[in-house]
């Protein structure tokens, strides 16, 4: 705990330092990067300790506030979202030292400020043992990164994102509000340890505001909308650092929340399961529609959240139905899936950032050819992308391989509802994937392939050597994670235990079984790399002593192709979209070339979000009318609002005193 | 002992009515600044006959500022803003006092029902106390020069000052030298801003100030 304690106050002090020669670009940098960095190495060393030895420390202190205990926690679970917060924002920070310094004319020390503010606050949410405490640790990290959204203020755009973020934070924060004032209520006490076997009744209530105001974080389908606008406008290195881990503090708050309420009643797990799959689907078909490539990733995380809800609603139904074999499989693939999508999505956002770096431009369909321009950048990405697919050998193959695993054994025998599970969620999972991959194709292809769209990615340069070095560490993780998955899954024999109610053993049994289940899919695809390896080296063989020509690839038959010819992001995707066009509602705009000599045309499509569209305008339209009502009261005279104040607090004094 | 908190109690309650039906500034001052050194004995009077010597002291500070240096703050002001009188208030004069006395009433009654952590040393302070609050918002809600405000400000801490008086056994003097620096700094703050504002757009009243809003 001493270590944790240390890494928070060199985050706090790195951030003060920072903001103080934040004029200076460079040693604001500097000293920021490097103090998140040693603050996140020192402070993730207990959670090791802890997921090695499988005993919690804990640390407690009296605070003066009502209600407050400053008692902080890691046990197993907590450790398990320790380690990618700090891993990721460690590597994230080597990465923002240099990206950052392209707006050297800002004040860098704000951004790095908040980013270890936000640090902070994720590592305290997740430690948290005291209602209040969470929730004050909550808003540090709501409004931290609140502040780093709207870095680049200037643009409209921007503002526009930190409001709706700002707006969306809060109503779920309402809903903790309540969910922890209920909870309190029924406990008499705050601290974590207290709260616990409520009625049925209130423990629904309670789930239900669990799933809003956690979800609203996590981004649940149709609380999402934040995502799309906040991920774009950060600033990559806290992009990925956000869309890596902030949002899986929704997903802990929802474990957590689990294991205190007790047994949970069966459509806890089917809503969960629906959330996941609706969220999965409906995320990974948005993020096909999209034409900017950090919009695309912030869909991919509303995909991915998904994926992870699916695994803790089939692990809630293992333990509803007394299964260890569901639970097991069920919660180890979600959670192995949230430091998945950390490495990836991580990974994938730095690449993205770097193109933007390099390009100024993260327009899909204004870039290209971008392989020979960013080698690197390129290999990185497209490690990111496999593994984001759910293809071996990769990591993201086996969290989701763990669920299917978890399902598909339990089908035979199980009954209808078993089968209906084993249906719905592989079904689903292998829809997510199959239409991940092809948004994927479309993006890398998009970017990377081809010939430049625009003079901008013409001129594109490769990234330097820190943004390389934190993509290399990502990718690197990316592919250990899946070599090494059979040691992984084992390392959640402590976790479990603090989620699911039942004896160890069978625990420890289902996990060495998946254990040994995923050694034949780690000998495969070290053979698979090794095949690959080979066919690499006999090709450079074989051609080593031809000569090798460059050409165009394919004119269409045209005297002279121009890069316009070429596959935009939106021609490539539009087999797919057309086909879930019930669920886009992509809007066209076309005017066909008409005539024997046509002049202008010009098509555009366009994919608004279909909740933002039929479900939040209409609500804050209505709400905003209902407001303007009270407008009367609004004079803009100081003295009729001393007034105002004046009589709230007479009738206050009176009503108490009559 | 009683008998002079009494009368104290009752200057108050006139120096409030008549601040309520006054439309000359230079009077008005005048009027807070007597009222702030009547104050000024009141803990001499109130403390049981015992009385130390840091309260001779302390009671020669308040004198000192709210009978002398806050008026001659506020007169300087008044000079350099050339305003003489409050013209159309938002409450007439009349209606003011009338309005004072009723409040007095609902004053008395909500100290009647107000429990004390012990006696104070005249049934009056409470009321009376709470009145010279209300006396000092009502100014503010009702008038319209920007001085008249900081008039209103000061009674109100009058009363919150005689409140203090009343229920609070021996306040240490740190606090109350840390208020009346607050108030130090707020009419010395307060005065600039109306000789600025007052250099800027030519009057001090508050309701034309509130078309600046964009």
């Amino acid at each position: 705990m001493s270590f944790f304690m240390l890494g928070m106050l060199i985050l706090l002090a790195g951030g003060f330092v920072s903001l103080c020669v934040g004029r200076r670009p460079v040693p604001a940098s500097l000293f920021g990067s490097a103090s998140a960095v040693a603050g996140s190495l020192l402070a993730v060393i207990p959670s090791f300790q802890v997921l090695i030895r499988g005993v919690s420390e804990s640390w407690q202190t009296d605070w003066t506030v009502p209600f407050g205990s400053f008692y902080v926690q890691i046990d197993a679970l907590s450790a398990v979202f320790l380690i990618p917060i700090f891993g990721l924002s460690a590597v994230a920070a080597v990465y923002g030292a240099t990206y950052l310094l392209a707006y050297r004319e800002k004040n860098l020390g704000i951004p790095w400020f908040f980013y270890n503010l936000l640090l902070i606050g994720m590592a305290l949410v997740v430690v948290a043992r005291n209602g209040l405490l969470f929730l004050v640790a909550w808003e540090i990290m709501s409004l931290s990164s609140f502040v780093l959204v709207t870095f680049e203020y200037e643009r409209p755009m921007v503002r526009q994102a930190g409001l709706i973020y700002l707006i969306a934070m809060h109503i779920g924060t309402a809903f903790l509000l309540v969910f922890f004032i209920v909870m309190g209520h029924q406990a008499g006490s705050l601290d974590f340890t207290k709260l616990s076997g409520t009625s049925s009744s209130v423990a629904n209530l309670l789930f239900l505001l669990a799933i809003i105001g956690f979800g609203t974080k996590a981004g649940f389908m149709p609380l999402h909308v934040w995502l799309p606008y906040a991920h774009p406008a950060a600033p990559s290195h806290v992009s990925a650092v956000m869309s890596g881990v902030m949002i899986k503090t929704g997903i802990y708050g929802i474990v957590r929340t689990i294991t205190l309420l007790g047994t949970p009643p069966a459509w806890w797990c089917w809503l969960l399961i629906l959330i996941g799959v609706s969220s999965g689907i409906l995320g990974v078909l948005f993020a096909l529609a999209q034409h900017d490539l950090k919009r695309l990733l912030a869909y991919h995380s509303v995909e991915n959240i998904g994926i992870i809800t699916i695994g803790l609603g089939v692990g809630l139904l293992g333990i509803h139905r007394n299964s260890p074999l569901l639970a097991v499989l069920g919660f180890t693939g979600g959670l192995f899936h949230v430091l998945n999508h950390a490495v990836f999505k991580g990974l994938l956002f730095l690449g993205a950032g770097a193109v933007l770096h390099g390009s100024g431009t993260g327009q899909l369909d204004r870039l290209g050819g971008l392989l020979k321009r960013m080698p690197w950048t390129a290999f990185f990405f497209l490690v990111g992308a496999i593994a984001i697919s759910g293809l071996p050998p990769l990591n993201g193959f086996v969290s989701e391989f763990l669920i299917y695993l978890g399902v598909f054994k339990n089908a035979p025998g199980g009954g209808l509802a078993s089968a209906v599970v084993a249906l719905m969620v592989a079904g689903s999972l292998s829809l997510i994937g199959g239409l991940a991959l092809a948004c994927f194709a479309k993006a890398f292809g998009i970017v990377f392939l081809g010939l430049p769209r625009s003079p901008l990615a013409q001129h594109a340069h490769e990234a330097d050597w820190t943004m390389r070095f934190s993509m290399a560490v990502l990718a690197a993780l990316c592919l250990l994670l899946g070599i090494f998955s059979p040691a992984v899954v084992l390392v959640f024999q402590h976790v479990l235990p603090e989620i699911i109610p039942f004896d160890v053993s069978p625990i420890q049994k289902e996990l060495e079984s998946a254990s040994a289940i995923l050694q034949h899919f780690v000998f495969a695809s070290l053979l698979l790399l090794a095949l690959t390896g080979a066919f690499t080296v006999l090709r450079k063989l074989l051609l080593g002593k031809r000569s090798v020509r460059q050409a165009v690839t394919w004119d269409c038959g045209y005297a002279q192709p121009d890069a316009r010819m070429q596959y935009t992001a939106t021609s490539f995707a539009q087999p797919l979209t057309d086909l879930f066009r019930i669920f886009l509602r992509t809007r066209k705009t076309i005017s066909l070339p008409e005539g024997l000599f046509p002049a202008d045309s010009s098509f555009h499509t366009e994919s608004s979000d279909i909740s933002e569209r039929y479900l939040y305008a209409p609500v804050f339209q209505w709400v905003g009318l209902l407001l303007s009502k009270l407008q009367w009261l609004q004079h803009g005279r100081l003295q009729i609002y001393i007034l105002y104040i004046v009589l709230v607090l007479w009738t206050l004094l009176i009503w108490k005193l009559m | 002992m009683n008998n002079i908190a009494d009368t104290i109690m009752i200057f108050l309650v006139l120096t409030n009515l008549a601040l309520l039906g006054v439309s000359r500034l230079g009077t008005c001052i005048r009027i807070v600044a007597l009222q702030g050194a009547v104050l000024g004995l009141l803990p001499l009077v109130s403390s049981g006959g015992h009385v130390e010597w840091h309260l001779y002291f302390f009671s020669a500070v308040v004198v000192g500022f709210k009978g002398m240096v806050f008026p001659w703050l506020l007169r300087r002001t008044l000079k350099e803003v050339k305003a003489q009188r409050e013209i159309e208030p938002f409450i007439g004069y009349g209606t003011s006092i009338a309005l004072g006395t009723a409040v007095f009433v609902l004053c008395m009654w909500l100290s009647s029902r107000l429990p004390l952590p012990k006696e104070p040393p005249s049934m009056l302070i409470v009321p009376v106390a709470f009145f010279t609050i209300m006396s000092g918002l009502f100014l503010i809600i009702s008038r319209k020069k920007a001085l008249t405000q900081v008039l209103g400000y000061l009674v109100m801490e009058n009363g919150i000052y005689t409140f203090g008086a009343a229920i609070v056994e021996r306040q240490p003097v740190l606090v109350e030298l840390g208020i009346l620096l607050d108030v130090f700094v707020a009419v010395f703050v307060m005065g600039i801003a109306m000789f600025h504002i007052h250099r800027e757009f030519d009057h001090i009243d508050t309701d034309q100030l509130s078309r600046l809003r964009t």
